[in-house]
């Protein structure tokens, strides 16, 4: 995992004030069913590659983030707030 | 014992003499000494055992790689076993103790182990040991644990302080030799903010070491106007005694500074150590080269050394390491030593250069015997003579010193800390680094430069190109004329000498020889990564710095390839040990783990509480009363009398969380199961948090304070969980929500006044009419408090089942806020009650916390199935709450549990069986969850998950608890004990 992630609130800081969640997936709606939603809590892909998870400023601005990584190279391309970047 | 000090030379304080101690001996060194160069200057020669055939071991290197000479510095909570004599500064009053020996380092019996031999090589752990498997844990591992050992950590606790620290920079160099400064000097000038490290103490490297002129100036010197420049410039700054251990992702490098490990006193206010963190734009490896030492019989007994050690010994320390010296060497390495040697009077009995070609330009006296090789070194604790063979012939020539070069290894460790492999380069006879590294560049003899004056041109070069990278406009200045500088051209490798009578060591802190090497290719284990562990080659605390390589060579030759395709073991972080203390920093003992105390903290104390840990939390377990010598005598009173009278207890832990906006109420509603749009301005109401899959995640009551504010409690294990929770459902889900959250769990004291007089005790502190027409049950709003004097919260809610309320003040008032209470209550018989009386009340009244909350429950499970909502379109956890299983028969639901016979007890964590059923766990049916002894009932009552509970009150069961042996007949029942109906609450 990458060492400094660049928070968009408060620039690069170290990973360790970083909680990270999940996969930043959309929320299903209510109604989508229970296929849809079994694939949202319970199904991951764990692709090689470039992948967005959440992540929460914990012990900084307390922000959640949407921050897209490359799982192979540990490269972080971009940070985003997640209010501002819904998958 | 005569001194090995020469009456001149080196960079030592002459006038400054430091007494230190080696196993007890007292001894005496020099100011500028390390620990290995006073023991050389006073002959000590035998400083260490190695660690498997305990063999006597001596100083091998100057510097980092050291294998051999690990000792134990300092003593009590100081003591650091494994410390590398050679990196050790000495200070006055150092205490060093050998290690691996007994009864004494002189005199060792588990030398036998080097007699049993032929029995001990590679594999031999796995090959003798295996039957019976039973024996390993008591017998073999224990044995096999004492006998092969380092030195042993101690069990007092530190007494010093540690720090981290992070620094940026636009180029980290590592190291300050030649290419180090030279590259940080063109960077630095060009107005780079630059970060030098070196391991050191004194930056220069090499120079320190060297004999050659630089610009008119003796290389110390050249180096010391070299760091005086670099000192100059604000915006470079130097870290000596700081190694770099590690490069990781996003170009940061960790780094651990020494600050007082050569210090006789260390000061209270400095760190230790400071662990840095260093994030770079760009970096630089100008870590040098490391020699490789020769592999032959006994190549290892004390006076065998490396070339460039003896070097440094003899220019840096001013120390001969012998009398009587001879040099083995297949490069021109050797050389340099040999001019210094004899320049310095000592008697150099005979070069040893396994090349043919006699080297032109040496003038030296010494005897220079070409196309030769040095078969075996004998003398055990110290060297006395070696064999020399060449032309067929052999000839035993007597010294007592032998300084060896096999030629150098590029020090590429960082380099490939990110996956980069490293490359074999065979017109260099060495592995580079990897190619193309992004923001990361080598510079010297890391870059297999060779020579003084090509190290600085090259270091120059970097610094300024990558400083250029970075848009500063940098130019190398002209290299300064270096004279007799002896440059080592690269030479083929020489893996190993035919011929050798005795052990020729390869892994010298393993003591993995040749034949180990053979062997693990002979059984199938030629790999690098299978060798390595088959033999441990490389596995000791120096990582194999000095044999990785040879080993690699070795296997080679064995297998018939080329060392490239052998390739190399992982290099990983960290290039040199980094104590504990270090990584942790500050964080240790309550700085690791803080006491968190509420604001009523100093007032339960001081009325006597016995205080429980929950978390970080210390709470109030209860409040013993004279007399009262058992914590149930105290619990016990504390529950009669809020059930009779009233109590006073601090529910300041609670999470608190302020939720405002013109949707706050909406976003409750998608939070909680049960519905909270509708909720009343004025009102509580015990709210339910699913998670996402539909478990239960967390309870509170949430009061609705204004149309647009709400105070939400948590419990306060999950306080930062549901915080974080909510956080994301407000930002990442419903960010078009008009809302805000704001943590309030810190400014508030909050406390229950709980039991039938409850309301005539508050009603004496709360100005405005809280009657139970005015004020009804789950009633919540802003209040006044003492004629005014103070404004509160006040909630109609009741953990206990009793009227209760909670009172909420501004935190600092909490403490005065309960006296005013318990002088209102003396009459009415208040009393302050724990934690453990508020879980026996709760338990009483069937009210869950995370002990029921297990993560596997949904709201049916706890009886709690009506609140979720029905009309609700969505809230956290509704579309999986729908799946079939969770509603599904069978399902473990929450009873109460009694025994038949009220003088039983059982424990929570029991399991519950069929009535006459078999005590195993196939026939477990749940589990008792919550458990205490009820003052009200008379006996012990539980709460359980039990299949199919809630249809089974009034069925016999067995609660069986495994581990005690215990098994106690009990009957399931309804899991409220007082009060069903709900009287007592709305009193």
């Amino acid at each position: 995992m990458a060492s400094l992630i660049t928070c968009p609130h408060c620039g690069a800081r170290p990973k360790e004030e970083f909680t990270v969640k999940s996969a930043a997936l959309p929320r299903p709606s209510a109604d989508a069913g229970e296929a849809v939603w079994f694939d949202h809590v319970y199904l991951r892909d764990n692709p090689r590659g470039a992948y967005e998870e959440y992540w929460h400023h914990t012990s900084g601005c307390r922000r959640w983030l949407v921050v897209s990584r490359n799982t192979a190279t540990h490269e972080v391309a971009d940070a985003r707030d997640a209010s501002e970047a819904r998958p | 014992m005569t001194s090995y000090r020469l009456p001149t030379g080196g960079l030592v304080d002459r006038t400054a003499p430091l007494s230190f101690t080696f196993d007890g001996k007292a001894l005496s060194g020099l100011a500028g000494d390390s620990l290995a160069s006073a023991l050389l200057a006073n002959g000590v020669r035998l400083v260490g055992r190695s660690f498997k055939y305990h063999r006597p071991r001596g100083i091998l290197t100057a510097g980092a790689s050291e294998p051999n000479a690990l000792v134990t510095v300092g003593t009590g909570g100081r003591s650091e076993p494994n410390s590398r004599a050679t990196m050790q500064e000495l200070y006055a009053g150092l205490v060093a103790t050998s290690q691996n020996r007994w009864p004494s380092l002189d005199l060792d019996i588990g030398a036998l182990n080097g007699l049993l031999w032929p029995f001990l090589g590679a594999g031999f752990y796995y090959k003798t040991f295996m039957w019976p498997g039973a024996l390993w844990e008591k017998l073999y591992e224990p044995f096999i644990r004492k006998a092969a050992g380092l030195g042993r950590a101690t069990y007092e606790s530190d007494p010093d302080q540690y720090e981290k620290q992070w620094a940026h920079c636009d180029l980290l160099v590592v190291g300050a030799g030649p290419a180090g400064l030279s590259a940080a000097l063109a960077a630095g000038r060009a107005g780079a903010r630059v970060i030098v490290a070196d391991e050191q103490a004194h930056a220069g490297g090499a120079l320190l070491s060297e004999t050659a002129t630089i610009g008119g100036a003796s290389a110390p010197c050249f180096a010391a106007a070299m760091v005086a420049e670099l000192q100059s410039l604000p915006n470079v700054q130097l870290l000596t005694r700081a190694t770099v251990f590690g490069w990781y992702d996003d170009m940061v490098f960790g780094a651990v500074e020494r600050v007082q490990k050569h210090v006789a006193a260390p000061q209270a206010h400095r760190p230790m150590e400071r662990l840095w963190r260093i994030v770079a734009r760009r970096a630089l490896l100008a870590t040098g080269a490391e020699e490789r030492p020769l592999v032959f019989g006994g190549n290892d007994t004390p006076g065998v050394m490396m070339a460039g050690a003896a070097r440094t010994y003899l220019n840096r320390y001013g120390i001969a390491a012998g009398r009587k010296a001879a040099i083995f060497t297949t490069n021109d390495s050797g050389y340099a030593l040999a001019r210094d040697l004899e320049a310095a009077g000592v008697e150099l009995a005979a070069i040893v250069d396994s090349r043919r070609q006699r080297p032109s330009d040496y003038r030296g006296k010494a005897r220079l015997i070409s196309g030769a090789i040095v078969t075996d070194a004998r003398g055990g604790k110290s060297l006395s003579s070696i064999r020399v063979s060449h032309d067929g012939r052999t000839e035993d020539i007597s010294v007592d010193l032998l300084a060896m070069s096999g030629g150098f290894n590029p020090v590429i460790n960082l380099a490939c800390h990110r996956g980069g492999r490293p490359v074999w380069s065979d017109a260099q006879g060495a592995f580079l680094a990897p190619e193309s590294l992004a923001g990361l560049a080598l510079a010297g003899a890391a870059n297999a430069v060779t020579g003084i004056a090509a190290c600085l041109a090259d270091g120059a070069e970097a610094g300024a190109r990558l400083a250029a990278e970075l848009g500063f406009a940098a130019a190398p200045d002209s290299t300064p004329s270096v004279e007799d500088d002896i440059i080592a051209a690269p030479t083929a490798p020489l893996w190993s000498v035919p011929g050798s009578k005795v052990k020729a060591f390869v892994d010298f802190q393993n003591d993995v020889h040749v034949k180990d090497l053979g062997l693990a290719v002979r059984e199938g284990y030629g790999h690098v990564e299978l060798a390595k562990r088959y033999t441990t080659m490389g596995m000791a605390t120096d990582q194999g710095k000095l044999s990785n390589v040879n080993a690699i060579g070795l296997l080679a030759q064995v297998r018939g390839v080329s060392p490239g395709e052998v390739g190399t073991t992982t290099f990983r972080p960290f290039y040199t040990p980094v104590s504990f203390a270090a990584l942790a920093g500050a964080h240790h003992g309550r700085h690791f783990q803080p006491v968190r105390k509420s604001p009523m903290h100093d007032w339960a104390k001081a009325r006597g509480a016995t205080f429980v840990e929950t978390g970080l939390w210390y709470r109030p377990a209860w409040f013993p009363q004279p007399g009262e010598t058992h914590w149930r005598t105290s619990v016990d009173r504390e529950v009669r009398n809020v059930r009779a009278n009233v109590g006073l207890c601090d529910m300041s832990t609670l999470g608190k969380i302020e939720i405002c906006g013109s949707d706050a109420a909406a976003f409750l509603d998608r939070v909680y199961c049960n519905p909270f749009l509708k909720l009343p301005v004025g009102k509580a109401r015990y709210g339910l948090m699913l998670r996402e899959d539909g478990m239960v995640y967390d309870d509170g009551t949430t009061s609705r304070i204004a149309e647009d504010r709400f105070f939400m409690t948590t419990t306060t294990a999950y306080a930062a969980g549901v915080m974080n929770h909510l956080e994301f459902c407000s930002q990442a889900l419903w960010p078009e929500l008009d809302m805000r959250l704001a943590s309030a769990t810190d400014q508030w004291a909050q406390l229950a006044v709980a039991g039938p007089k409850a309301r005539a005790v508050l009603s004496q502190i709360v100005d405005d009419d809280i009657s139970d027409a005015a004020f009804p049950f789950l009633a919540a709003g802003e209040v006044s408090l003492c004629g005014s004097a103070l404004r509160g919260r006040l909630f109609r809610i009741s953990f206990s089942g009793e009227l209760a309320y909670e009172l909420a003040v501004p935190a600092g008032f909490g403490p005065a806020i309960a006296d005013a209470i318990m002088a209102a209550g003396e009459a009415h018989g208040i009393c302050a009650y724990g934690a453990e009386a508020l879980a026996v009340l709760r338990i009483e009244k069937g009210h869950v916390t995370h002990n029921e909350i297990n993560g596997t429950v949904v709201p049916s499970d706890l009886g709690l199935g009506r609140m979720v909502s029905a009309k609700k379109p969505d809230f956290i956890g509704r579309a999986m709450l729908a799946r079939e299983g969770l509603q599904a028969p069978g399902r473990a639901q929450l009873v109460g549990v009694v025994p038949l016979d009220k003088a039983d007890a059982f424990r929570s964590g029991a399991h519950i069986l069929a009535a006459g059923a078999e005590t195993t766990l196939e026939n477990d049916q749940g589990y008792i969850t919550s458990s205490c002894f009820s003052p009200h009932v008379g006996s012990s009552i539980g709460l359980a998950l039990v299949r199919n509970g809630a249809a089974r009150h009034g069925e016999e069961i067995v609660i069986w608890n495994g581990l005690r042996g215990e098994i106690t007949r009990g009957r399931l029942c309804a899991p409220v004990f007082v009060d069903p109906e709900g009287g007592r609450l709305h009193g």
